[in-house]
């Protein structure tokens, strides 16, 4: 990969391991409408779905700062894997599509 | 702004996730031209950063908070179709593994921070800025464009919640426009400071870039 992905990526690892921690733990403007105005009762209890790491925190670490900022580096790392693989997919089905030699092949490792 | 399950009614989060879902795709077939080599580990790195961004929340006001969305840094950088699938990954992310936003909600989430979001800004960013090189002219377009994207993603989110039923609009309309209002500041600054950034150490993003 070329000097400017490391450098973007590690600039988000920084963000998310170093300024997490500094976030307002205040409710986003959502949320604070919502328990303004009384509705925040209807999101409670509702969840779906059981995330694996909820709020950002990962569970079983004691040190909630270090929890926060695991959290961060994990889930960085995920996004930027869950991105770069659709971005791969959607252009590799392009060139399979026109009969062409994938372009990411040719520029592997370089 | 992500919605967790439960503030929308089944036709709502239905409906949108279908909106989604279809825009999406559509997005898909729209950036595979524009994937490239070089693209391709940008949309990474540009989902990542925006994931570890949005975990910061920032003060505004009385004890409320907000969080850059990224819809317009994406869309600027990358153009509005790739932004779409840049930020969908982040809330799907965000939803499946650290509960931020529900699962039903998902697809109402991708179509204000997602959709709306990026278009929105993408729209502003060119009318006002359009291929124009000049820096302050840069810096101001993108601050409007973060500002206005944010804000229209709050009308979204509201209208949403309020066909769902959840709270009546001229509760939900105010409160939702006046706190986003200020929350749209700190996405216009944050977004003008990175755009700034990338002007110095990687201006073909800004002035050159191969958007979709």
């Amino acid at each position: 990969m070329k000097k400017g992905i490391w450098v973007g990526l590690i600039i988000a690892l920084l963000v998310a391991a170093f300024l997490s921690p500094f976030a307002s733990s205040s409710p986003d403007g959502l949320e604070r409408v919502a328990e303004d105005k009384g509705f925040l009762e209807k999101g409670e209890g509702k969840e779906v779905l059981e995330s694996p790491i909820p709020d950002y925190v990962i569970p079983g670490i004691p040190n909630e700062t270090v929890a926060g900022s695991a959290a961060g580096i994990l889930g960085t790392f995920l996004t930027f894997g869950a991105a770069y693989g659709l971005a791969k997919v959607a252009s590799s089905r392009k060139h399979s599509a026109t009969g062409q030699t994938p372009l990411h092949q040719n520029g592997k490792g370089t | 702004m992500h919605i967790p399950d439960g503030f929308l009614d089944v036709k709502t989060w239905t409906t949108a996730a279908a909106v989604s879902a279809g825009i999406l795709g559509y997005a898909i077939t729209k950036t595979k031209d524009a994937l490239n080599e070089r693209q391709v580990p940008r949309m990474g790195v540009m989902a990542a950063f925006i994931f570890a961004a949005q975990m910061v929340n920032f003060p505004v006001a009385g004890g409320t908070s907000g969080h850059l969305v990224g819809g317009a840094l994406a869309a600027i950088t990358m153009g509005p179709w790739s932004a779409s699938l840049i930020i969908a990954t982040v809330l799907i992310i965000q939803c499946l593994f650290f509960q931020d936003g529900g699962l039903t909600a998902l697809g109402a989430n991708i179509l204000l921070m997602g959709i709306v979001a990026p278009f929105v800004a993408h729209w502003i960013y060119k009318t006002l800025v359009g291929d124009s090189q000049d820096r302050s002219r840069i810096l101001i377009g993108t601050f409007v464009a973060g500002w206005i994207s944010t804000f229209t993603a709050a009308l979204t989110c509201t209208f949403l919640i309020v066909v769902s039923g959840t709270v009546p609009l001229n509760v939900a309309l105010p409160a939702m426009a006046g706190w986003h209002a200020l929350i749209g500041i700190g996405e216009g600054l944050i977004t003008a400071a990175v755009i700034g950034y990338l002007t110095q150490v990687k201006s073909e993003l800004v002035f050159h870039p191969e958007r979709a």
